[in-house]
């Protein structure tokens, strides 16, 4: 069963990007603003032949303009590094997220050429209205099972950023916090500049 | 009849041992924790993965690989049916077990449907009519029911599991698959090997996304494994936990070499398992 699901995650990992760009307006109501997101970027994915294709590029380009306005990357590395973030310099802190991006947005390049015919769909949000983090469930439609896609997000100044995507039940920040305090434990935080930058490197390689 | 009486006996041994398990500190480090104490077999399990690395490298994904290549897309959907069917009634029997009528409902109209008009569960005729799939397992009562993950373990071709899945494997294999209705020795590997390559052709693309995602494989899906799972057990719902600060307080010890950023989430996660 687990299986079944794993599929459909290239799609949801597809759609997490999806679901965080948003229109430049702030204090929208947070699951308005990514059904709206996700909505928006499903369309656009469909219709561009070349991201389909895996043109990295073009995801790039694409992550850039729609989806990291609409993201705390910041806090999501911080959380991502956990304790060690505040031992890194600033310079660290910036290779740190450099690095971290390229290599989450390389993993939407590959899922993006997944998306077909599906739709998302928001599930009732539970938590009253002026919390400042809140989580937007939502389900990813189309042929097969429906994809579990959660997103955390926190109010920055009146605007909703997202700091955390569940794809399926797992946190996508959350899942990379053991692996880069054992990394930084064995190689000090350059150690784990250095391995990411290497495995960006690789997989750059490998897909073109 | 005599093999589900042994299969019995063997689920009621280990949920003994279960029981025993859980009770100590186990259960208090069932997810969230650092590597160390979610994983205390670390080592031996790497060794293990390492193997089933080896092994999907040289056999199981080179096979997949030709399976998907060879056989066409509608055959390979019937045959995922066809064992999605199988798991159906399993889920059916477990959903009761966690005393969800609903569910349970759905999975027993599900298998009707797909086994009369579905012929035996090639066609899924009841997603076409909405009925969603659930999937539930035995590791996933138990899990309902009170026991935690417990550690991380990783077996030879199996892959990832924990000491409560390993509890509900032998029945999670066994009844979940069409082997169970079958007596002959052949048919029974042959579809069980079947139900294999099916799965891993399944997951091509997704091991291809691993390799690209992951800084350490093997910690990657540890921790996709266990989060994945404590998430199915409260049915994609689990209750929020404090989150661990990103930036621990001041009251971290700067040079301490074990605080722990989740520890107390872990800790609450351990103890509330509805």
């Amino acid at each position: 069963m687990l299986s079944k699901r794993l599929i459909p995650w290239l799609t949801a990992v597809v759609m997490g990007a999806a679901a965080v760009m948003a229109h430049a307006q702030a204090a929208k109501a947070p699951d308005a603003l990514i059904k709206e997101v996700s909505s928006d970027v499903l369309d656009a994915v469909k219709a561009d032949k070349s991201i389909k294709q895996g043109d990295v590029n073009k995801v790039i380009a694409l992550v850039d303009a729609k989806v990291m306005p609409h993201v705390n990357f910041q806090r999501m590395t911080a959380s991502a590094v956990g304790r060690y973030w505040r031992q890194a310099t600033p310079e660290q802190q910036k290779r740190l997220q450099d690095e971290f991006k390229i290599l989450l947005v390389r993993t939407y390049s590959g899922a993006l050429a997944q998306v077909q015919d599906q739709t998302v769909e928001l599930k009732p949000m539970r938590g009253s209205a002026d919390d400042k983090e809140v989580i937007v469930r939502t389900e990813i439609k189309g042929r097969g099972d429906p994809v579990q896609l959660d997103y955390r997000l926190e109010n920055v100044g009146g605007a909703w950023k997202v700091y955390d995507i569940n794809v399926l039940g797992v946190w996508l920040v959350e899942n990379y916090r053991n692996t880069f305090s054992q990394e930084i434990g064995a190689n000090g935080i350059d150690g784990l500049i250095g391995k990411l930058a290497e495995r960006n490197k690789a997989a750059g390689a490998t897909k073109s | 009849m005599k093999r589900l009486a042994s299969i019995g006996l063997i689920v009621a041994m280990l949920l003994a041992f279960g029981g025993c398990a859980s009770t100590t500190a186990l259960v208090k480090d069932a997810r969230g924790g650092p590597g160390a104490r979610l994983d205390p077999w670390e080592n031996w399990n790497r060794k293990v993965f390492a193997f089933n690395q080896g092994l999907d490298e040289k056999v199981l994904k080179p096979v997949a690989t030709a399976y998907a290549k060879i056989v066409p897309q509608f055959a390979r959907r019937s045959v995922d049916n066809f064992f999605a069917n199988v798991a159906d009634a399993w889920s059916a029997v477990n959903n009761v077990l966690q005393g969800k009528p609903e569910p349970a409902l759905q999975d027993v109209v599900r298998v009707t449907t797909n086994t009369v008009f579905g012929f035996l569960g090639v066609l899924d005729v009841a997603s076409e009519f909405g009925l969603p799939h659930h999937y539930e397992d035995l590791g996933q009562t138990l899990g309902r029911w009170g026991f935690g993950a417990g550690a991380y373990v990783v077996w030879p071709v199996l892959g990832p599991s924990s000491v409560r899945d390993s509890i509900a494997l032998p029945a999670d294999r066994g009844f979940a698959s069409p082997a169970v209705f079958l007596n002959n020795g052949q048919w029974q590997v042959g579809i069980t090997t079947l139900q294999i390559v099916n799965t891993r052709a399944n997951l091509l693309g997704a091991s291809q996304l691993l390799d690209d995602i992951a800084l350490d494989k093997y910690s990657f899906m540890r921790d996709a494994y266990l989060q994945r799972r404590r998430s199915l057990v409260f049915d994609g719902d689990v209750p929020e936990t404090p989150q661990p600060p990103d930036e621990p307080a001041s009251a971290a010890p700067a040079g301490g070499a074990v605080a722990v950023p989740d520890a107390p989430a872990s800790a609450a996660s351990g103890a509330a398992p509805q």
